[in-house]
């Protein structure tokens, strides 16, 4: 079977990767400093308490390395000083697509994300370089007092609530990026669920970077009180340039007693895009956090979502998928810190690598003593495409409870001649069966996505398989 | 007078640089059966396999031909849309991948233009019912967790969704008990017709009960040694393979 490298940016260009002329309100100098950082939080006209965690978290970042553990090969390629920390692409922010400046309109209207917003989602907001230019809430669900905002009209609206939570989950000293976000953050979505209030449609945030040589530091909070329930799906894009943009997001869900949170992300980041996020949920007594996590695209991609159950019965769940082809290393896994008795959680890992790419698991199923009668499985499989791409699992699992019920399984595999060739033999092309194996591969995933995104999700499957076998 | 369906001339094939066929010739028309018998190692899914197109087995010399034309130079899936199926002996798992999104695609791929997607749905529910197999199954995933029989019906199943000209039956009715080799027996019986040509390739004679062979050919070591009407299965379930082995192999290959 002869394998062809191939360029799969020339199918993400058309599609993703244009980019509009840089027109900014403002755009900092290059580079991070104390004075970046106050300018930011003063165009802001932010409290100052956030000033001031801003400026330590500053501190902590320039004190920390990068971290030993890390791809450093790739990671130690950026230069934190060619970076423009913040862009404010318009004035004003609005909830009609109408207003929104038109050249921005038109990317978001290429990406679909307004036809979207008509047929099947409950609100949307969507993000360009550092700010949120547009977002929406059905009213049914403003009535029910749900708060879907971005994070900077939260701060502004609900100083109260952000400041119980904000950094509590993920605080700035967590690592090195956590601290960079901390430090430089702006947009991001503020979502705050009341008591019993179900959201039964999905309320979906957009990122989009287009200026080169950008950082995009979006913040995300999630509050589902007792009770509730709510689906918040992200996706993300940006230009194919030859310089490198960094996206280093923090989010932080907060999973009160009874509630349900699931968090999906598609991330389809052009080939030149860092991607390093720490997400973390706390899931109190019988709540459930559910983190489905879509990998295609970036350069390097280091994203662990983790789930710290407190409260006992506590349920966690990361189901992700992570798709790695020529100069890019997906590096992700899963975190499930067990502290309270009868908690649970599963992950489930799928990678596949390609053209030699190359796909880790990093994983963590951590539980103290007092945790006693915890479930937990985690399974890995990954998919190699050819003898040149790579695949590691590094599972940690740090147990000191009794009575407990762990599982882990991990496999490695290939597409196999005799799969291809059972499909083959029923008039299927080379490159029809292997999107289908890899397809049933990642149906796992796919069959907990709405069904618009597994749509989505298959299609852009289909884009990084085509051209790719001769 | 038109071609056959399948000639197949001199056919010499290597595996891994060991020949395994050497000089097979045989013709298939359309609206025949026939079996092919022979013992473990004879080379018997070496040609169901050579015939399909697997890159592992090279042809070192000979012709295959297809209505007359060469088929030799056509790759897998290429032969597949021709109209060639091959019923496999062990099919393989295609986990995550449902009975019906593969049935679906593999028609399309199969007729072209010609498929008709509203057409569909009543189809696939009219061939599962007439193999007798559980509308559930149209989600379960490609032969993930199948059952011996469930395995064999749902080649079965493909065969009549994707109406072949030529079909390669390899060895169709091993690991059946004998009510699961009744039904996919019957099922071929369906099947026969005059735009079909099979090749019915067996280990047992047993099958030959439940489907009628026009013509019984006996393989061993790679060669066609008799050829005769179906009392030649019935002499062979009798007498086993043994008086036509010249010297018994300790290595045999599959």
């Amino acid at each position: 079977m002869s394998t062809q490298t191939i360029d799969v940016g020339a199918n993400y260009e058309e599609q993703y990767g244009f980019h509009d002329p840089e027109k900014y309100v403002f755009k900092a100098k290059k580079g991070l400093s104390k004075k970046v950082v106050e300018e930011i939080s003063g165009m802001k006209e932010e409290p100052d308490w956030m000033r001031q965690l801003r400026l330590r978290a500053l501190e902590i970042f320039q004190k920390k390395p990068l971290p030993a553990w890390a791809d450093l090969e790739i990671l130690s390629q950026i230069d934190f000083e060619n970076i423009y920390y913040y862009l404010k692409p318009t004035d004003k922010q609005s909830n009609n697509w109408e207003d929104v400046p038109t050249e921005i309109k038109e990317t978001f209207d290429k990406l679909g994300i307004p036809e979207a917003e008509r047929k099947f989602l409950a609100g949307v907001t969507a993000q360009y370089e550092s700010e949120v230019v547009y977002h929406s809430l059905r009213e049914d669900l403003e009535k029910q007092g749900v708060i879907f905002l971005g994070m900077d009209d939260g701060l502004k609206k609900y100083p109260e609530l952000v400041k119980r939570y904000f950094g509590t989950i993920i605080p700035p000293g967590d690592n090195k990026f956590s601290a960079l976000n901390s430090a430089v953050w702006s947009g991001g979505s503020f979502i705050y669920v009341p008591k019993g209030v179900k959201v039964a449609i999905p309320l979906q945030a957009y990122f989009r970077i287009n200026a080169q040589n950008m950082g995009q530091f979006e913040r995300t909070l999630i509050i589902a009180d007792e009770g509730s329930s709510v689906h918040y799906i992200e996706g993300c894009t940006a230009p194919v340039y030859a310089s490198d943009s960094l996206h280093s997001a923090v989010v932080e869900l907060v999973a009160l007693p009874h509630s349900h949170i699931r968090y999906t992300t598609i991330q389809n980041w052009s080939k030149n895009v860092y991607n390093l996020v720490t997400k973390r949920a706390i899931a109190h007594e019988n709540s459930i956090v559910e983190w489905l996590d879509g990998n295609l695209g970036s350069k390097l991609t280091m994203k662990y979502p983790a789930v710290y159950l407190v409260g006992p019965k506590a349920r966690g769940e990361v189901v992700s998928v992570a798709f790695s082809g020529k100069g890019q290393h997906q590096d992700a896994g899963a975190k499930m810190v067990h502290v309270a008795p009868e908690t649970s959680s599963t992950i489930l890992s799928k990678s596949i690598s390609k053209d030699g790419g190359r796909t880790s698991y990093r994983g963590l199923v951590k539980v103290y003593p007092q945790a006693e009668h915890v479930k937990s499985s985690v399974r890995c499989d990954a998919l190699l495409m050819d003898e040149l791409s790579r695949s590691d699992t590094y599972p940690t699992m740090e147990i000191d409870a009794e009575q407990v019920q762990i599982g882990h399984e991990a496999t490695v595999s290939k597409v196999g001649e005799e799969q291809l060739f059972y499909l083959m033999s029923r008039g299927l092309k080379e490159q029809e069966a292997t999107t289908m194996i890899v397809n049933g591969f990642f149906e796992a995933f796919a069959k907990e996505l709405p069904l618009e995104y597994a749509v989505e999700l298959n299609r852009l499957i289909q884009l990084e398989m085509e051209g790719s076998v001769g | 007078m038109s071609a056959p369906l399948l000639e197949i001339r001199d056919l010499h094939v290597s595996v891994e640089g060991k020949e395994i066929l050497k000089g097979i010739s045989l013709t298939v028309e359309k609206g025949r059966l026939y079996a092919l018998m022979g013992p473990n190692g004879s080379g018997k899914s070496t040609l169901s396999h050579t015939l399909m197109g697997h890159p592992k087995y090279q042809v070192t010399q000979g012709q295959i031909l297809l209505n007359g034309n060469d088929l030799i130079s056509l790759k897998t899936d290429a032969r597949g849309r021709a109209g060639i199926f091959l019923a496999f002996q062990y099919p393989t798992a295609i986990p995550g991948v449902s009975v019906a999104n593969f049935m679906r695609t593999a028609m399309k791929a199969r007729f072209g233009d010609q498929f008709q997607p509203k057409e569909f749905r009543k189809q696939f529910k009219s061939a599962m019912a007439a193999l007798g197999i559980d509308e559930a199954f149209a989600t379960r995933y490609v032969n993930d967790g199948f059952s011996g029989g469930e395995k064999k019906r749902h080649e079965i199943l493909q065969m009549a969704l994707l109406k072949p000209e030529l079909a390669l039956l390899d060895e169709t009715d091993s690991g059946l008990d004998i009510d699961a080799l009744r039904i996919v027996a019957e099922g071929i019986n369906h099947l026969r017709g005059p735009a079909l040509g099979i090749l019915l390739i067996t280990h047992y004679q047993r099958i030959l009960n439940y489907v009628q062979p026009d013509l019984v050919h006996v393989l061993i070591e790679g060669k066609i040694i008799r050829s005769g009407g179906k009392e030649l299965a019935h002499e062979l379930e009798e007498k086993g393979y043994a008086p036509y082995e010249p010297v018994k192999k300790e290595a045999l290959i599959s």
